[in-house]
């Protein structure tokens, strides 16, 4: 009996669904259809994949930030970490390059994933050992890690060896098949995680960690644990996406990752993925990563506002898009 | 002749005195007589980097020249930290100058008035007070002639006419005046600007900045990023599309990567405008020539903006500066 009462609750579940879970992607088509009849040159493949490819570092970053957020955490401090970590990457591969030429740049996305994972790390016991709250904590480690890079750069910029540009760069530029490298890690990132939220004892965890922590304790999870791996992948998310951002400039400066903290929160949130946690949507943080991106694009792409103004479009679209998703969600 | 004998004892002990006085005035050199505060932005970008870089040593290099003087460097992250670093610094000493490189024009005014009403030098440096008759010496780049003298290199090369696009920075009275100095020299010519956008002085904006700009324009004979660091991640742009139409591509404020490139003679980016953070040192300089030597310094100095061509790149290229 309890079995079939079991298997009967999630159709009647999958028959409303769709709609809130489709949200992200209606208005990703919405903005899309907009985009193309406003300027023709939209839909050219050069200019979508530059879109998509470019959209890669935040939807990387928003995967392991819809883990934090589903387990009712927050970080502030990513756009700071990948520029921390882009810094530690850039002066390791520089300094093994004499002993292990070209083969410098593995070691380099070895030490970048090391220490992105460290970063989380640091992040997560803090909050979950030290119980401060993860704005409190994570709006400090921000700072700290801006610095670092201030530090390390001497406020200029810090370029990778040339010898590793020419090497390195396909990494960003290139593509398997004609799908851009970035673009494929983003998505070997998104079936990962998605696999370990939707698929394993551990992703059930971190949502209902996120839903009712007390309840998730009294159930027998070791909700601080929980917490502080989701931190981990935040901080292996931001080292992955810093191999991916390396390349394409070839430099950290004080200004990598400035405010994209607040644009991996945005797409999370307009992904479905909510807030106060307990719920996560990764393929719906992945599409609000490309509307964020998309929207710029068109702004650019049209002459309809002035440039003063392409700001305050911006916000109000996704203040749109958020609406539309409340409605849809209401229904 | 007694007349000629007092007169001659009155030269006497004044020339005691003087003796004395200077004697003490070389005691007192020791322990550092003049003590002149900088007060300058914290390396957030490329150019502040280079800011901090130059008063660093400028610092190093006056108190190694004159003993009797202290120079004082603090940073400041905001408009607000640099009024609180102001009070702090005129509470704790007696300052003899102050050279200050205003976060804003309208915030820092009061607070810097305040330490002038104290009988202190003011030198500012870079954004103009938004009362003139505060600073005893003013030291700026030219950024109307850092967009004119590009623009006008720009109307030369192209013949008069072509499509170009235009990244500016944050909406600032320095972007403003880079632009404003820019678009007049265009205006006179049939250059037509195909488009100006925010790229924020950021490498990450500008590259995606160009991408968009290469997919919207089919042809495009020119970029102009009204600074260096944005130029960089324009050229990625343009190299990643394989766009062959785009004949220059400029930018300014003479940053190190992109004068080595004017060295080198680069057909893309032959030269560069200064708007050099250097004017830091040259203002700490000045300042210090007051209490130094026998050099008053008073008014209002604009550096110059020629052209930095491969010929005179040597000047202002510095190997060690962050920028």
């Amino acid at each position: 009996m309890s079995t079939a009462n079991i298997t009967e609750a999630p159709e009647i579940r999958t028959r409303r669904i769709p709609w809130s879970e489709m949200a992200p992607f209606i208005a990703l088509a919405i903005i899309l259809v907009l985009g193309a009849t406003l300027n023709s040159n939209f839909l050219s493949s050069n200019n979508l994949l530059n879109v998509i490819t470019r959209s890669s570092f935040i939807a990387i970053i928003a995967v392991g930030a819809t883990f934090i957020i589903a387990s009712g955490g927050l970080d502030l401090s990513v756009g700071s970490m990948m520029a921390f970590v882009t810094g530690i990457m850039i002066l390791s591969m520089n300094a093994l390059v004499p002993v292990l030429g070209n083969w410098a740049i593995l070691g380099g996305a070895g030490v970048a994933l090391v220490v992105g994972a460290l970063c989380g790390l640091f992040n997560g016991l803090i909050i979950t050992v030290g119980r401060i709250e993860p704005f409190i904590v994570t709006l400090g480690t921000m700072g700290i890690f801006r610095a670092f890079i201030i530090f390390l750069s001497d406020g200029g910029s810090l370029p990778i060896d040339r010898s590793l540009r020419a090497a390195y760069r396909p990494v960003y530029f290139g593509d398997f098949m004609g799908v851009p490298y970035p673009v494929l890690m983003t998505l070997v990132v998104i079936v990962f995680g998605a696999f370990l939220l939707y698929r394993t004892k551990f992703g059930r965890r971190v949502t209902a960690s996120g839903s009712n922590e007390d309840v998730a304790r009294f159930s027998g999870v070791h909700v601080g644990r929980i917490r502080t791996t989701t931190y981990v992948i935040q901080g292996v998310c931001v080292g992955i996406a810093a191999i991916c951002y390396v390349p394409r400039l070839g430099a950290a400066t004080p200004t990598t990752g400035q405010l994209w903290e607040l644009q991996v929160i945005t797409a999370v949130v307009i992904g479905g993925t909510l807030l106060r946690g307990g719920k996560a949507r990764i393929w719906g943080s992945v599409a609000g990563a490309l509307i964020l991106e998309v929207i710029a694009n068109v702004m650019v792409l049209s002459d309809l506002v002035s440039e003063y103004l392409v700001a305050a479009v911006q916000g109000a679209i996704i203040i749109i898009a958020m609406l539309a998703h409340r409605f849809t969600n209401a229904r | 002749m007694i007349k000629i004998t007092t007169r001659v004892r009155t030269f006497m002990s004044a020339a005691t005195v003087a003796t004395v006085s200077l004697v003490g005035a070389a005691a007192h050199a020791q322990d550092a007589e003049f003590t002149i505060a900088v007060s300058i932005p914290a390396a957030t970008h490329g150019w502040t980097g280079g800011v901090v870089y130059h008063a660093q040593r400028a610092e190093k290099e006056i108190e190694a020249a004159f003993p009797n003087i202290d120079v004082i460097v603090t940073t400041a992250s905001s408009a607000t930290a640099q009024v609180s670093a102001l009070e702090d610094l005129s509470a704790t000493r007696d300052l003899d100058a102050l050279v200050i490189l205003p976060f804003t024009s309208d915030e820092l005014t009061g607070p810097v008035e305040q330490v002038k009403s104290n009988g202190t030098f003011i030198t500012v440096v870079d954004r103009g007070l938004a009362d003139p008759t505060i600073h005893d010496l003013y030291v700026a780049g030219d950024n109307i002639a850092v967009g004119a003298n590009t623009a006008a290199w720009l109307v030369d090369k192209l013949g008069g006419k072509g499509e170009i696009v235009v990244l500016r920075g944050i909406p600032t009275v320095i972007d403003d005046e880079r632009i404003k100095g820019f678009s007049d020299v265009i205006a006179e010519s049939d250059i037509k600007i195909l488009d100006v956008q925010y790229a924020n002085w950021n490498q990450d904006e500008a590259f995606t900045l160009m991408q968009d700009y290469l997919a919207r324009f089919p042809n495009i004979d020119a970029v102009w990023a009204n600074d260096d660091d944005m130029l960089l991640g324009v050229l990625e742009a343009i190299d990643q599309a394989e766009r062959k139409d785009i004949r220059f591509a400029l930018g300014g404020n003479g940053m190190k990567q992109v004068i080595e490139m004017v060295m080198a003679g680069d057909e893309r980016t032959p030269i560069s405008t200064p708007y050099p953070p250097s004017m830091i040192a040259s203002a700490i300089y000045m300042t210090a020539s007051q209490f130094a030597g026998q050099a008053p310094m008073r008014g209002s100095f604009k550096l110059a903006a020629p052209l930095i061509t491969p010929e005179n790149a040597d000047q202002f290229y510095f190997a060690d500066s962050p920028f």
